[in-house]
């Protein structure tokens, strides 16, 4: 099972503008890498990232071969009620990992 | 007073702190990336702590050790071990442990496994100064030896580079004064988090000579000096370097 790191702020006041940063634990492997051996080693990357707050999509990313391992995303968003942030990652070979935060607004 | 007047005063600055001691690597990274290694959340080496510390339950280690105890062990590590007559490092003693303590199957030394005890054991001391083991004085000294000795085919030493032109540049990056304190570390040219073993394996396949095995007793000579040589810097473990 994947690792991961999230910082939400524990509360905020409404209207107020939150930074979210993740940190997921990948080896984002490129597909155009060879081994000891010479063949190529099949790609695994994580290929999109979504956060729902309240089940409304409020961020979205879509990673390439080009990013490096353990991919750290960072966003903001604007707290206008409390609700619970869903964080998915859903990448090659069936990848998909969640998790869930909640936060307060006052 | 201009910019550029302040620029001029600067190395003279950092030579009169330089000769104050050791210098952590940390020191002369960019500032972006002294920012991803304080900020829990962003240092990648903490997915490895994490790891450690889940394994540590899993393991039976906590049966044992707390892991408020382990709080400045790493600091004293490579430490004399009776048993062998010699040193012996933080990822030796955690396999002697595992093995014939806890029964377990041997860990390869720099599997994903052994690196997160290791750094989960490691963090612990973090902030904690670097206190070398007074009864290695004879491995560092062959340590120093090895430090100071011409290799490969490139004929360096660790010592020309790490100590003589520490702090200069090797075409575009720093030339650190190489010392342990971050291990294991995160480093963004691995992609991955790594041992010292694998770092100075690094350094003696650049310079063309042949890598020490590591827990040999050269390997181990080698780092009881780099220890010795780093006494006072504190612990960063998860350190990142690029």
């Amino acid at each position: 099972m994947a690792r991961t790191l999230i910082r939400v702020p524990a509360t905020a006041t409404r209207g107020e503008v939150i930074e979210i940063r993740t940190l997921i634990q990948h080896p984002m492997e490129t597909g155009y890498r060879p081994d000891a051996a010479g063949r190529l080693l099949v790609r695994d990357i994580i290929t999109r990232f979504t956060c729902h707050f309240d089940n409304r999509l409020v961020f979205e990313a879509m990673l390439h071969s080009a990013i490096a391992a353990n991919p750290y995303l960072t966003f903001t968003l604007r707290a206008e009620a409390s609700g619970v942030l869903t964080f998915a990652w859903e990448g090659d070979h069936d990848f998909r990992h969640v998790e869930t935060r909640a936060l307060t607004v006052t | 007073m201009s910019a550029c007047r302040r620029q001029r005063w600067l190395p003279l600055l950092a030579l009169l702190l330089g000769a104050a001691g050791p210098r952590s690597g940390f020191e002369t990274m960019t500032p972006e990336l002294q920012a991803m290694q304080r900020d829990d959340a962003g240092n990648p080496g903490m997915l490895s702590v994490l790891e450690g510390e889940a394994l540590f339950a899993r393991e039976g280690c906590a049966a044992c050790h707390a892991a408020a105890a382990l709080r400045g062990v790493a600091a004293r590590y490579p430490a004399h071990d009776p048993a062998r007559g010699g040193p012996i490092d933080l990822a030796g003693r955690i396999a002697e442990c595992r093995e014939q303590r806890a029964g377990r199957p041997p860990l390869p030394r720099e599997s994903q496994p052994m690196l997160a005890l290791q750094s989960f054991v490691a963090h612990q001391s973090r902030g904690l100064p670097i206190t070398p083991d007074p009864r290695l004085a004879e491995a560092r000294a062959e340590g120093e030896r090895l430090f100071r000795e011409r290799r490969g085919q490139l004929n360096l030493s660790c010592a020309q580079c790490h100590e003589t032109l520490a702090g200069g540049r090797l075409a575009g990056a720093n030339i650190p004064e190489g010392h342990p304190n971050g291990y294991p570390l995160y480093r963004l040219e691995w992609q991955a988090l790594g041992s010292l073993q694998r770092r100075l394996r690094g350094c003696f396949t650049g310079v063309r000579a042949e890598a020490l095995a590591p827990g040999s007793p050269a390997a181990l000579a080698l780092e009881a000096y780099l220890f010795g040589r780093a006494a006072g810097l504190p612990i960063e473990t998860p350190a990142v370097r690029p």
